[in-house]
């Protein structure tokens, strides 16, 4: 196999798995954080402004590492490195 | 498909590219300072102002409220900093819904400039407030072990801010593009509805995530030592 297909279907195949298992973990994190989120604003519906504030504050952190998969995974198949080098070289 | 308006060359001359983040960027600025202005000429102190003041007067007066509950110390200083980036970004990616617009966060270069503003007014607060010396003892703290880990902390906090924001914008505009394709008769509209949301969700925590970066280098001592540094 040459080096140019070897490339191409790791990447694709890295894209695909960064993004899937990369998800899980902010997955069951945001789950969690907005699980404890809404308990926490049924027991004080007072401090609901500054809860929901903390809370997407927190989110956008869980989420920020899922959106590092998705930016590998878009550079794996859009802007790949090595795929361009290799092309570029003959 | 471009994953980048950096890419999108709208008009070249010599080694001058002008690219659609370029474009878009200049019109976002020229939009808000020149409504700005038209809005700001004619003030009126009475009971019947203009709507487009309310308006204005509502933004502003939300943004200090914001600061005030998350650094817990008077707006002001913090306004023109912190309420330029929320509206930026803000109108940035609100104006998706007129065709034929590329948002420019959508680009990792925007985003980039935006988290380095960051990372440099941080220090520029935070000895505006403290003074050099104390300022800088902070990275000593709790140790002078942890001086490393403070600094590549400050440095990773604001690559994760430009990534946050890129990345979120960018995905918006690749779904709806990969939608088009799939299903091009009522999803994609659906995903730009969610991208609106997004996208104002994102300016309000880059906002949010300065503030707290801001607060946390320039707080009144042993008060707020415990606001966030990671990210």
């Amino acid at each position: 196999m040459d080096s140019v297909s070897l490339i191409g279907m790791v990447s694709v195949l890295a894209a695909g798995l960064s993004v899937a298992i990369g998800s899980i973990g902010p997955a069951l994190g945001e789950g969690r954080a907005v699980g404890e989120a809404v308990s926490a604003m049924a027991q004080q519906p007072d401090e609901a402004g500054n809860i929901s504030r903390t809370l997407f504050v927190g989110l956008a952190m869980i989420e920020s590492t899922a959106i590092y998969c998705f930016v590998v995974a878009m550079i794996l198949i859009f802007a790949n490195p090595f795929w361009d080098r290799v092309v570029a070289g003959g | 498909m471009t994953i980048s308006p950096d890419a999108l060359v709208l008009w070249r001359w010599g080694w001058l590219h002008i690219n659609a983040t370029l474009v878009f960027t200049w019109a976002i600025m020229a939009l808000l300072v020149g409504g700005s202005w038209l809005v700001t000429r004619r003030l009126s102190h009475g009971p019947h102002i203009s709507r487009w003041q309310n308006l204005l007067e509502v933004l502003v007066t939300g943004i200090r409220d914001q600061i005030r509950q998350v650094s817990h110390q008077d707006p002001g200083r913090y306004l023109p900093f912190v309420g330029t980036l929320f509206l930026f970004i803000g109108a940035a990616n609100l104006l998706t819904v007129v065709p034929g617009y590329h948002p420019p966060s959508a680009s990792l270069s925007t985003t980039t400039a935006l988290a380095l503003c960051v990372l440099v007014a941080v220090p520029i607060y935070g000895i505006a407030s403290e003074g050099v010396i104390d300022y800088l003892r902070k990275y000593t703290r709790p140790t002078v072990l942890m001086l490393p880990f403070n600094i590549i902390g400050e440095l990773s906090r604001t690559l994760a801010l430009a990534v946050r924001l890129y990345g979120n914008i960018m995905s918006g505009t690749v779904i709806v593009a990969i939608l088009l394709g799939l299903a091009p008769l009522l999803f994609p509209i659906v995903m730009r509805l969610l991208g609106l949301l997004t996208g104002m969700i994102q300016a309000y925590i880059f906002a949010v995530l300065a503030m707290v970066y801001i607060a946390s280098a320039s707080a009144v001592r042993g008060e707020g030592e415990s606001t966030g540094n990671e990210g």
